[in-house]
């Protein structure tokens, strides 16, 4: 089977005046159709300049990358991208947000907004289709940034810190609720944060990240009894705790090398 | 430091404004007795400042007429409140300062309404273009700096002695402010939501039409509202150059005729027009607002 997105050998620098920083050195995973990936590491590790790369609007200076065997290029359509503040425009009505994506790609037709309107009365925002931006809770902003998202139907969701903006109890829910609405459609997704709690409650597996320049640490696999995915209910497992474990120990040793369990499972 | 200027006087403007028309509510059964006694209090607050305001004109007048009839003021120099008015009459009575008023407004209006395109124009052309922008820049700069009263006998050399020359005058004064004014707003913008447009895919004008024009409005307000200001200043110094009609040149005619109330009459009511025209942009600013 073919991964949904492959990543081989990539390199990335940003240059100024004064010289140049390594932001990514020597970066390869895959990701599996289906699968969420987290990805977690310091800040400053470059996790942002990742996702921009993925999402192809940045181009790798060394090594490729491929989403279904194709190389990425900006606007690709298969890829969705959802940024750290929800960024829903004040002057735009909440339908007119989500359709935003539409409007740019000019499919903005009854059909596709038809699909907006399902999804938005599916996630509890039906009665708030005229309402703008600024009426919304925090949880509520976010849901309708993932639809303005999910609106051009991606097969592959990149995530760049999505809850960071948001308070402690809000965060763990809309948590909850986003990664259902991802497992529930299906999507392949990739969540970038430096909360490793986050990132054991909802991911399939945990990428590592090593501050600047950027390279992968280490890889978990998470697998919970009776597969479950809700990240509040996962928090309840002891293997929570283990899990989180180990992540602190992988992130914690500079040269981690046999930290619990399987170590073909750390490269 | 130019950018910052007009966004600052914006916001304080829009704050007195807001402060002005808030309308306190009428006492109601429901209010608690603290609130009513907190409504009463900001109700008298109101009245004493309306009355101080009027008062302030009124003695400003008094003194001014009493002063003129007293022979302490020479009158033939500083006029006096009903001289100002007596010219007044008379001139409306033969509709000739109406035609003068119309003239001016009409100059301001025309370049107003062209110096709010060229600088939306202008702004966007310079953002199209780093490049372009890069090599303009210190021109503009210049061009802003510079006294344009200083170009107003070379456009007449130029353009004529006619209303051609008051309207480029006019916009002389306001456009390169205002491009670069609004360029700067646009480089202002949250580099995030221009992201967000690349990320859904969008082109570079996907970014200007969906996020820099429709988020700059109301830096083009704020705009307008200061050069709906410099249009007039440029219009009267057109006018003191080249007119045969218009406030600027009752003022300047006026003066070497030596007709004193004809002059501070113009004056007046060039005072009276400019806060109308900013009124009615404040106004268009209130519609838009939210």
């Amino acid at each position: 089977m073919t991964p949904k997105l492959e990543v081989k050998g990539v390199d990335y620098s940003y240059h100024t005046l004064e010289g140049e920083t390594k932001a990514l050195s020597d970066i390869s995973f895959h990701v599996n159709s289906g699968e969420f990936l987290c990805i977690v590491g310091p800040s400053g590790c470059g996790k942002s300049t990742l996702l921009s790369l993925l999402s192809g609007l940045l181009v790798p200076e060394k090594g490729k990358i491929l989403f279904d065997g194709t190389p990425v290029a900006r606007g690709v359509s298969g890829v969705g991208y959802m940024l750290q503040r929800d960024h829903l425009l004040e002057w735009r009505t909440v339908l007119s947000n989500v359709s935003l994506g539409l409007e740019v790609r000019r499919k903005c037709d009854p059909e596709h907004l038809s699909r907006v309107k399902e999804l938005l009365d599916s996630y509890g925002l039906r009665s708030f289709y005229d309402a703008h931006p600024s009426e919304l809770s925090g949880g509520m902003r976010q849901r309708a940034a993932l639809i303005r998202t999910l609106a051009l139907e991606p097969d592959l969701l990149l995530l760049d810190e999505p809850f960071s903006a948001l308070d402690y109890q809000t965060r763990l829910s809309v948590c909850d609720d986003i990664s259902s609405i991802i497992r529930s459609r299906r999507k392949t997704a990739i969540l970038i944060t430096h909360d490793l709690s986050e990132a054991v409650s909802a991911a399939d597996r945990i990428l590592v990240l090593t501050s600047r320049p950027g390279t992968i640490k280490g890889e978990l696999v998470i697998q919970f009894p009776n597969h479950e995915t809700s990240p509040l209910k996962r928090r309840n497992y002891s293997e929570f705790s283990s899990y989180f474990n180990e992540l602190w120990k992988i992130l914690g040793n500079r040269d981690a090398v046999n930290v619990g369990g399987d170590p073909d499972e750390i490269s | 430091m130019l950018e910052v200027i007009p966004m600052k006087f914006h916001n304080v403007t829009s704050f007195i404004l807001h402060r002005h028309r808030a309308v306190i509510p009428a006492a109601d059964l429901t209010f608690s007795s603290a609130q009513c006694r907190y409504l009463e209090q900001e109700r008298r607050i109101r009245r004493q400042i309306f009355f101080c305001r009027v008062l302030f004109l009124v003695l400003f007048l008094f003194f001014w007429e009493i002063g003129a009839r007293l022979g302490i003021l020479n009158d033939f120099i500083f006029s006096s409140p009903s001289r100002v008015l007596s010219c007044f009459l008379s001139m409306a009575a033969d509709r000739t300062i109406f035609y003068h008023m119309g003239i001016t407004i009409l100059e301001t209006l025309f370049s107003f309404f062209l110096v709010t395109g060229i600088g939306i124009f202008g702004a966007v052309a310079l953002w199209s273009s780093r490049r372009l922008a890069k090599i303009l820049e210190p021109y503009l700069v210049m061009l802003n700096s510079l006294p344009k009263s200083a170009l107003a006998p070379v456009l007449i050399v130029w353009l004529g002695n006619n209303m051609k020359t008051i309207i480029t005058a006019a916009i002389s004064v306001a456009v390169f402010g205002s491009i670069l004014t609004l360029y700067n707003g646009f480089l202002s913008m949250d580099p995030d939501q221009i992201r967000l447009i690349y990320t859904l895919g969008g082109k570079r004008k996907d970014v200007l039409t969906k996020i820099l024009l429709p988020g700059s409005v109301p830096l083009i307000i704020s705009n307008m509202k200061v050069n709906i200001g410099l249009c007039l200043v440029g219009v009267i110094i057109g006018e003191f150059l080249s007119a045969q009609a218009g406030l600027g040149f009752l003022i300047i005619y006026g003066s070497q005729v030596f007709k004193l109330d004809l002059v501070i009459m113009s004056i007046v009511i060039l005072c009276i027009l400019s806060a109308i025209l900013y009124q009615a942009v404040a106004v268009l600013e209130k519609r838009c607002g939210r």
